[in-house]
This record gives C-alpha cells, sequence and structure tokens, in this order.
C-alpha cells in the first residue's frame, strides 16, 4: 500500500513538473564530422544522441551541422542556427580555435553555450560569461594532472603541443604543476602528421621522457612514427592523445602509456556502467572520453529541463549550475566560473582481449578545480 | 649543434620532399599534358592508403597492400577521367576546378560511407621495421630510408619514361600541340586515359606510403595537395623536372625551418616564446619562399617551354 501511494505521488509529483516545464527547447550541435578531426565530432554527436533516446523527451529537438574543424563555418553555422532555427542552446564544439570564434559572440546575444569539450583559457577566467557552461574541463586540467603525475619518475621531461590556444593551454597546464627540468619544448602545427623532425630533436635533447598532447590524426601519426623511430623512452599525455578513438589505429605501439583524464570506461559508477554498456550495444564500439564528455551534458540539458522553462534564462541557468544528474564521472559539480570541479585520474593502455583501452591507475587530483576561477567575477 | 641530428633532419627534410614530388609528378604531368587542374588528385592518395590498409588488413601482407594501392588508384583515376575529366578539357579552368572539388567531396563521403570515420590501421613491414645507424651514433629508420629510394626509382622512372619511350614522345607532343598529334593519327582519348591513371598510381603509392607512417583517414590527401600545388607553382607548372627540384626544396625549408628557427629565435628570446613563435614562421616559410620565386621568376624554376 505504502509503495502504491508513494508511486502515486511520484506520478503526480512528475505530471506536475511536467506540466509545468513542458516547453520545447531547441538544441543546436556544431561540431567535426568530416576531415581529420571528425572521430571526435562522431562521438560527441552518437553519446548526445543516445543520451536524446534514453530520455525519450518529445519537447526537445536537436540540429546538428557539421564545422568541418574550420573556425569561419562554425561562425556561419552559428549565425544560421540562432537567426534561422532560433536555437535555445548551442553545444557540440571539439576544438578551442573555433570555440573561442563562436562562443563570445553567441553568448553575447543570450544564448546559452554548454561545452561538451573545448574549454579555452580565456572563457574560464576574467571573459567568463554566465551564459557559457563548461561540462568537459578547463584546457589545462588533464595536462595540469599529468605534470603532477610526472614529478613521480622524471626529472627532465620533453613537451610537445599543436600550435594553437588549446595546445598553448597545455603546455601551461603540464608546467604549472611539473617542478622537474625541461628537455625542450616545441608547437607544432594543427593537423601536422609528420613528426620526424621533432623526434629527431627529442633524440637528441637527452630527455628522460616525452609528454604530448596531439589530439585525433596527429597522436596516430606521432605515436606510429616515435615506435618506427627505435627512440626508447616513456610517452604520457593527456587522455586526447590516447583517446578510444585513435587508439585501434596506433595499434600496440600505444601499450602501456599513461595518460590523464577525467573519465575512463573502467570508471566505478552505476551511471558509467549503464553508459558504456548502452554505448557498445548501440554504437558496437567502446565510447571515447569525448562521448562521456557529451552524454554529461545532455544529461545536464535534461535535469534543468525538469526544473525549469527555457524561456525563463534565469531560473533555466541557475537549473543547470545546480548540476543535478548522475555524471559518468561520478562527482560533478561546478565551480564559480562554470567549469567542473572534478577528479582527474591518471589512466595506462591495456590490451582487453583484441581491443585496446584505457584503466585507471591511480587518481591525480581530487576535486580539482582551474586556475582561472579566481579571475571570473560573475 | 650536433652534426648527427643535422644529418638527421636533412635526411627528414628529403623523405618529406621525395613523399610530395610523388604527388606532385603526376599532379604537374596531367596539367602539362591535359591543361587540367586535378583538385581532386588528393583524393587518389586517399584511395591508395585505404586500399593499402584494407588488402593488409586482410592479408597481413603489406606487400599486397602497396600493390592493391597501385592497382586501385590507377584504376579510381581511370575512372574518374572517363566519366568526369574527359568532359572538362575543353571547359575553362573554373571549371575543371569546380567539377574537381566536386569529387573530392564524392570521394571522401563516399570513403566515409564504406569505412567509417575511425582512422583505420596500417602499419610498416616487418622486413623495413629496424633502423640504420648514422654516422656521429644516431640511428634514422629503414622505413624512410625505403621512402627516399622509391622516390628516387620513381624520379629516374619517369624521366626514361619521358625521354626513352614511345609513350613518353606522345607525352612530350601532347604537351606541345595536342592538335598536331590528334591529326597524326595518334589516339588521343587513350593517351589521356593512360597519363592520367599514371599520375592517379604514382598519387596512390604515396598515399599507401605515408599511410603506413601516419594515420589513414578520410580527408588526409586535402593538406598534401596544397602542398603539392605549391610544388608545382615554385617547379615550373607541367614540368617533371621542376616537381623534383621544387619538391625537394619545399622539403627541406620546411623541416629545416621547423628544426632550426626556433633554435636561433632562442639565442635572443625566451625558450617558450622562441617555440612558439619559431613554430608560426616556420609553418609560413614554404609560402614566403614560393611569393619570392614567383616574383623572381612568375612561370617557376623550370618553365615549360610555351
Amino acid at each position: 500500500m505504502k509503495t502504491i501511494i508513494a508511486a502515486g505521488i511520484v506520478g503526480l509529483a512528475m505530471s506536475v513538473s511536467g506540466l509545468a516545464f513542458a516547453e520545447p527547447v531547441k538544441i543546436g550541435m556544431i561540431t567535426t564530422l568530416s576531415g581529420g578531426g571528425a572521430g571526435l565530432g562522431i562521438d560527441v554527436r552518437d553519446a548526445f544522441a543516445l543520451a536524446m533516446k534514453q530520455a525519450n523527451n518529445p519537447d526537445v529537438t536537436v540540429v546538428t551541422e557539421d564545422d568541418a574543424m574550420k573556425p569561419e563555418i562554425a561562425v556561419q553555422i552559428a549565425d544560421k542556427m540562432i537567426q534561422s532555427d532560433k536555437v535555445d542552446i548551442l553545444t557540440g564544439i571539439i576544438w578551442s580555435n573555433l570555440a573561442m570564434a563562436v562562443v563570445p559572440s553567441a553568448t553575447g546575444q543570450g544564448i546559452i553555450y554548454i561545452s561538451p569539450n573545448a574549454g579555452p583559457s580565456p572563457l574560464a577566467g576574467a571573459n567568463c560569461n554566465a551564459n557559457y557552461f563548461n561540462v568537459a574541463y578547463q584546457n589545462d586540467n588533464f595536462h595540469e594532472a599529468m605534470g603532477e603525475y610526472a614529478n613521480k619518475d622524471y626529472k627532465k621531461v620533453y613537451i610537445l603541443a599543436p600550435n594553437y590556444p588549446a595546445g598553448k593551454d597545455s603546455l601551461t597546464g603540464f608546467k604549472r604543476f611539473y617542478k622537474g627540468e625541461l628537455a625542450g619544448e616545441v608547437y607544432t602545427q594543427l593537423g601536422q602528421t609528420d613528426y620526424a623532425a621533432e623526434i629527431a630533436q627529442i633524440r637528441a635533447s637527452g630527455a628522460d621522457s616525452v609528454f604530448f598532447f596531439l589530439p585525433g590524426g596527429m597522436g596516430i601519426a606521432f605515436t606510429k612514427q616515435w615506435a618506427q623511430s627505435g627512440v626508447d623512452l616513456p610517452l604520457m599525455g593527456p587522455a586526447f592523445s590516447f583517446s578510444q578513438d585513435v587508439l585501434p589505429a596506433i595499434g600496440d605501439a600505444a601499450l602501456g602509456v599513461k595518460n590523464s583524464a577525467s573519465w575512463s570506461p573502467d570508471l566505478d559508477n552505476e551511471a558509467n556502467k549503464a553508459f558504456v554498456e548502452a554505448f557498445q550495444a548501440e554504437y558496437g564500439r567502446l565510447p571515447s572520453v569525448y562521448a562521456a564528455q557529451s552524454y554529461d551534458t545532455a544529461n545536464l540539458i535534461l535535469s534543468a529541463m525538469g526544473k525549469a522553462g527555457v524561456s525563463d534564462k534565469d531560473a533555466f541557468k541557475a537549473a543547470l549550475k545546480e548540476a543535478d544528474f548522475a555524471s559518468v564521472r561520478g562527482s560533478f559539480k561546478f565551480n564559480t566560473n562554470q567549469h567542473p570541479i572534478q577528479n582527474i585520474y591518471v589512466r595506462e593502455v591495456v590490451k582487453e582481449g583484441d581491443v585496446l583501452t584505457n584503466k585507471i591507475i591511480d587518481t591525480a587530483f581530487e576535486n580539482h578545480e582551474d586556475a582561472y576561477a579566481k579571475d571570473c567575477k560573475m | 649543434m650536433q652534426t648527427a641530428l643535422l644529418i638527421e633532419q636533412i635526411l627528414n627534410g628529403l623523405q618529406f620532399g621525395v613523399m610530395l614530388f610523388l604527388m606532385a609528378a603526376g599532379l604537374t604531368l596531367i596539367f602539362g599534358v591535359m591543361g587540367l587542374i586535378n583538385l581532386a588528385h588528393g583524393s587518389l592518395y586517399m584511395v591508395g592508403a585505404f586500399a593499402c590498409a584494407t588488402v593488409a588488413a586482410a592479408t597481413g601482407s603489406f606487400w599486397l597492400g602497396l600493390v592493391a594501392s597501385l592497382a586501385a588508384a590507377a584504376a579510381a583515376g581511370a575512372l574518374m577521367e572517363i566519366t568526369v575529366i574527359r568532359r572538362l578539357y575543353e571547359r575553362d579552368h573554373l571549371d575543371q576546378v569546380l567539377a574537381t572539388f566536386a569529387l573530392i567531396l564524392v570521394f571522401s563521403e563516399g570513403t566515409r560511407w564504406i569505412f567509417g570515420s575511425i582512422p583505420l590501421y596500417l602499419n610498416i613491414p616487418p622486413l623495413l621495421a629496424g633502423a640504420i645507424p648514422l654516422p656521429g651514433g644516431s640511428a634514422y629508420p629503414l622505413y624512410r630510408v625505403a621512402i627516399i629510394g622509391v622516390g628516387i626509382a620513381v624520379a629516374i622512372g619517369l624521366h626514361l619514361l619521358i625521354t626513352r619511350t614511345r609513350l613518353g614522345m606522345r607525352i612530350r607532343a601532347g604537351e606541345s600541340d595536342r592538335e598536331m598529334i590528334g591529326a597524326l593519327g595518334v589516339d588521343i582519348r587513350t593517351l589521356y586515359t593512360v597519363v592520367f591513371a599514371l599520375g592517379a598510381a604514382l598519387a596512390g603509392l604515396a598515399g599507401a606510403m605515408v599511410g603506413a607512417l601516419q594515420s589513414v583517414q578520410v580527408g588526409m590527401g586535402e593538406p598534401v595537395l596544397i602542398l603539392a600545388f605549391v610544388v608545382i607553382v615554385i617547379g615550373g607548372i607541367g614540368s617533371i623536372h621542376g616537381a623534383l627540384v621544387g619538391a625537394l626544396l619545399v622539403g627541406l625549408i620546411d623541416t629545416l625551418g621547423r628544426f632550426l628557427l626556433p633554435v636561433a629565435l632562442a639565442t635572443f628570446m625566451g625558450p617558450s616564446a622562441a617555440a612558439s613563435i619559431g613554430a608560426s614562421v616556420a609553418s609560413m616559410l614554404i609560402y614566403v619562399f614560393m611569393a619570392l620565386v614567383l616574383a623572381i621568376r612568375p612561370r617557376g624554376l623550370f618553365a615549360a617551354a610555351g
């Protein structure tokens, strides 16, 4: 009897909240679906779609477009989505240079932007904005964790990243926590595919290890060429260099490499187990860290829709800020600059059967905050 | 500065240049003979890499993959020529650029449709997996030496083909006066298809060899295509010799620039700033060089006659 009454109350409460907030929400997703970075965008799109399918909420529509990894195209799509599609929320951008081109103008027009990946430092500090939420991380975070971890074993690290905003954030983040000496510091071109010149310099530098941030095809190329070069030094990097989207193409050359992330397929919590299982069932592959972040983004939006209507912008933003959803990363909350406070783990690439994947071996930071939050006056 | 490092970087520059030559040779040959700007040349490079990765994964042999890449790229090139390109010879360059750009989109989306967006796995053959010692105690990957070797062999082969064979004679004749050799009874249509397939096969070979170094993925051809155009503009459009010299110059300038500029800048600024500014300037170097060549010799270093 008790349970029936309880169920009745829950049902009543749900229908009431449903009545109060059954307001349609239109989400515009701008992400990279073609070219070298497409693997990342496709994981973001697919995980977002999975969360929406599971929620089965008829009030949400998602429009998706491909930015081809080009800032000017991302800006055009954003303008079109804001002006003619009349979206309430934008999301999806992978690359920080694209985020810097789109986010300030979109949030300036009163659109809520929720980032599933890119977290450039200017948007986290002095230029933070009440309309901008980042569910993923501030760019520096994963690299900071690897800098901290490198202190254990290494004294002379060679560091390498592409020459774009997230690359700068990467090496800055690493150096913020790493205390040893640097054997060298190199910025490569974004989209570069041949690293023979850099590998030769690393060989000659007398480094005891290498930290590199090269997402997508760049990381595949670097790691394969590294294995062929015969230089025998330990590699480490943020999860982007060894995420599930690139591991099959790198092959066994990636085995044993340490990398840092806020999430891993083996992270032990209920939401994550269900997510990894559902993603594999739906798409026949393991999710990447980008997929996990996008899945959280979708569930964050759904949680806020249950609390407030999107037409009341302030109430909706307050509901987003509560972050009242079951994150696949376990504990998750927003800092004052609306970037996450979360654990960052160290993972190792392992082989399970025939599949290369990551396993958590250590926790680098607990409830880590980014370095820019103090500059954010919101 | 260690000599060993410098030698290694020069070899890297040569290897990069040779790879660009394989792309640029086909591009410049097609432009020289047919007067056609083929933006879809990068797609043939991608076809070669995907064919090699697929066959190597199925049979376990990189060498069979390499053969497959030549065959697949030549076949794709011939098919492209017969169905689309043939209708473009009489049109102006704008129509050719539009149509071949459309071909890029068709090839990219078609490949994505068949293979998906996740990059494919292709590794170098075990036979070439080692490294050879360099003077000064350093080592250089054997596979990259093999690429340099293949590039030189292709350059010599092309030179002999064009100067010593009947086909080469027809190609040269086609470059200088296409109505005349048509009137002399040479089957121009077949000649064009053969030249196009030859250029395509060279691009496919480059794609397969580089695919083992980098990642085999949709869109891998376009960055190389831009560099190949820089090479043929520097070398002189239509000239195979120009393509060889241009490719080696671009390869060496790019590689040595990336290596030496940050070092040079670090003598008077902080290492972090030097790394960042050096990388930015190094990425512009080949375009600056191209602008210089165009200013001094507007038709390129080895401009074809006419």
